[in-house]
């Protein structure tokens, strides 16, 4: 492009402090001994581990997938930590006992556990590296009968939901990251609405890793009874580190018969430096199951991590069962990322819509995959598949890999894509109308995503836009 | 207001202006004339400030200031605004919420507080009137499938929203059916004021009609070749550029 597209100084990840607090860390490497290690940490039934270690012995027969496009070094397994938790968290009645440090954390990032949030409406879960430090308007939502709770929490209060659902959408044998995850699995979400409620708040979790070399493995559950209806939403931020973190969670949503999830998520993990040192790499299972006439929306603005592995999908096993995704996915500088969707209807009359919004600039290389698969039963199945793709620059990439099948005659599938640039005209003419050059490519990427930011809730929203300016800037001058 | 002084400028390797001089004075309307190609349109950008232009010679002082030093959103922010011959398209972007930027630039650039929504809406409903516009133009997106008249009346209400001192109108009649015609020159007559200038770039003497200048010039092989008053223009209807043009 012209003389106008150079860079100016890139901003600085803004999240990239970190807290000193102590940590009650494992020595790096996995084997049998830190399965169980990290089970008994956490006073765990003898099923879930017996779960782990049928999970940590499936991993070793697999291998690391190499079919995405994306390029990195060698992962060494045997050199990360699995566990790390925050010392001063035993069990903690009020945000009170909070480790100050921790909440100044929050404060940074822009989350307060106390009453702002109460009085938002949100109800916030809060993962610290592998431990969930406090869960606010847990008692509004009791009366409700909605189970909001940490991972943990849930195992030793609700044994029997997580033994029935847990691994019922993802598999420990699914794959490479999900079998790993399965294993060594420190901590997460889980959530329960009950039979026809509609669940009162939007439910939130931050997840944040912060100790050197920890690998986050968390796990996010999500069941949805009969008729009832959530909305979650999840955001993610990482301090600065010059070494590769890696993050390989898992997501199951399962909505009931007459349900409906939607599942946000913004993620802003570190994306490494200009010239690609350092940044999470985010390889992460996500999957729903929906049931007759159930729902299930995945929305997500990546913008960080250096690499990002993921596909959020819906099973439509039910008859008329709907499965949304709408993604923005942004790369900038050497940030790579792989990600999309699939879509797969097995119920009569299911429908899916796909909508993904890639934008690249820098040197970054972003990839669309997704599978729409019809199997035989599924007639009257009709999807739709949006793929845009923005260019900001010459050295970036954009990339394509749909794949569809259809087993029965009954059904539609339609697929429209395009590539734009962002013009060296366009910019020219919000310049010309008093706005500066990062306010103009903001304006603009806004615009391009707006089918998929209107699908957020408004605070999220907001915080999207901001953080895609972010993303962005300095990637035109 | 304006004075530009022995101004020259290429794209690229080819020159297209080669020495421009023109004094604008507060209320006064100036006509740009002259054949395809004779630099018309890349005057009126570099005024604006086009990235794709280069100024190799001369200068260009706006209210008192170096305006070649500064930015483009710079110059918008000091009431240079220039009507697009060819308005851009910005997808998903409201023209609601583009212009209340635009908008809101210009008073931070002022020391003034930013306008919410709300108080916008109300300025934009008398803002409409200007170009008699509907208002559900503006929840459309910016200039995205608006027929060539609407993308014209479209930079007018623009126009009237930020009321510039100095506004450009870089071929605003090309493509405008006669009543389009009559609606943006109206506009921009509504606009007018002792304290700011207008210059009108025009292919043909229609829009005189309309928007009558104070002086007529012709450009011509990137030269002001034949300056005068608004008869020079029904001249230029009436004999075409070729008499001129050979002067250049």
């Amino acid at each position: 492009m012209s003389s106008s597209i150079e860079t100016l100084v890139n901003k600085e990840y803004q999240y990239g402090f970190v807290t000193d607090v102590d940590s009650d860390t494992l020595p790096p490497g996995l084997n049998e001994d830190v399965v169980r290690l990290i089970s008994s940490k956490k006073n765990e039934p003898e099923w879930l581990l017996e779960w782990r270690l049928k999970a940590y012995k499936r991993w070793l027969t697999m291998t690391e997938p190499h079919w995405p496009n994306v390029k990195y070094a060698p992962i060494n397994y045997q050199g990360a930590r699995y566990y790390s938790a925050p010392k001063s968290v035993k069990p903690l009645q009020s945000l009170d006992e909070v480790d100050p440090e921790l909440l100044s954390t929050y404060k940074k990032l822009g989350i307060s556990l106390t009453e702002q949030k109460m009085l938002s409406g949100v109800a916030v879960d809060a993962i610290f590296d592998s431990v969930s430090v406090g869960t606010t308007m847990k008692e509004e939502l009791s009366k409700h009968g909605v189970v909001f709770c940490s991972f943990s929490e849930a195992v030793h209060n609700h044994p029997e939901l997580i033994q029935q659902y847990l691994g019922s959408v993802v598999p420990y044998s699914d794959n490479f990251f999900a079998a790993l995850n399965s294993a060594v699995f420190s901590d997460g979400s889980f959530c329960y609405i009950p039979k026809g409620v509609r669940c009162p708040l939007e439910l939130s979790t931050y997840f944040r890793i912060n100790a050197a070399e920890t690998g986050q493995f968390e796990r996010t559950l999500i069941v949805a009874d009969e008729g009832a209806h959530v909305s979650y939403l999840e955001g993610c931020t990482a301090p600065k580190r010059s070494t590769n973190q890696l993050h390989a969670a898992v997501v199951e949503l399962v909505a009931l018969d007459r349900s409906t999830i939607k599942y946000s998520t913004v993620q802003n993990w570190y994306a490494g430096d200009k010239e690609g040192v350092g940044g999470i790499y985010n390889f992460v299972t996500k999957r729903g199951k929906a049931h007759a006439d159930a729902k299930i929306s995945w929305t997500q603005v990546e913008t960080g991590s250096a690499i990002t592995w993921k596909y959020p999908s819906v099973i439509l096993l039910g008859d008329n069962s709907v499965g949304e995704f709408y993604s923005v996915a942004v790369v900038n500088n050497k940030q790579q990322a792989d990600t999309g969707t699939k879509m797969i209807h097995i119920g009569k009359n299911t429908k899916s819509t796909i909508i993904s919004k890639g934008i690249s600039a820098g040197e970054g290389q972003n990839s669309y995959r997704g599978r729409v698969q019809i199997l035989p039963k599924a007639e009257g199945a009709r999807n739709y598949t949006q793929c845009d793709s923005m260019l900001i620059g010459n050295t970036c990439g954009a990339h394509t890999f749909p794949y569809i099948e259809v087993a029965n005659n009954s059904s539609t599938t339609e697929h429209e894509a395009s590539t734009s640039k962002i013009g060296e005209d366009q910019i020219f003419y919000c310049k010309a109308r008093g706005l500066s050059a990062e306010h103009a490519i903001s304006l603009i990427v806004s615009g391009f995503c707006r089918e998929v930011f209107k699908e957020l809730p408004m605070e999220f929203a907001l915080e999207a836009q901001q953080l895609l300016g972010i993303t962005l800037e300095g990637s035109v001058g | 207001m304006l004075t530009i002084d022995n101004l020259h400028a290429n794209a690229g390797d080819k020159a297209i202006l080669k020495g421009i001089s023109l004094t604008v004075n507060a209320g006064e309307v100036h006509a740009i004339m002259g054949p395809n190609g004779s630099g018309k349109s890349t005057l009126a950008q570099v005024i604006a400030g086009h990235p794709g232009f280069e100024v190799t010679k001369g200068s260009i002082t706006y209210v008192g200031q170096d305006l070649l030093e500064m930015d483009p959103e710079v110059r918008a922010q000091q009431g240079v605004f220039l009507a697009f011959q060819y308005p851009v398209e910005i997808p998903g972007v409201t023209n609601a919420y583009f212009l209340r930027s635009a908008y809101n630039e210009l008073r931070k650039a002022h020391g003034k507080e930013e306008m919410d929504p709300m108080e916008f809406l109300d300025l934009m409903e008398q803002k409409l009137k200007v170009v008699d516009m509907d208002p559900a133009m503006l929840q459309r997106s910016v200039n995205a499938g608006f027929s060539g008249g609407e993308k014209k009346r479209n930079e007018i209400l623009q126009m009237a929203v930020l009321e510039p001192k100095l506004a450009i109108l870089d071929e605003t009649d090309s493509g405008l059916d006669i009543d389009a015609l009559r609606v943006v020159a109206g506009g921009v007559n509504a606009l007018k004021r002792p304290d700011n200038a207008t210059i009108v770039v025009t292919h043909y003497q229609r829009l005189l009609n309309h928007i009558v200048p104070d002086f007529v010039h012709v450009l011509a092989g990137g030269k002001i070749v034949k300056s005068g008053g608004k008869e020079l223009a029904l001249e230029l209807e009436a004999k075409g550029y070729d008499w001129l043009v050979g002067t250049a």
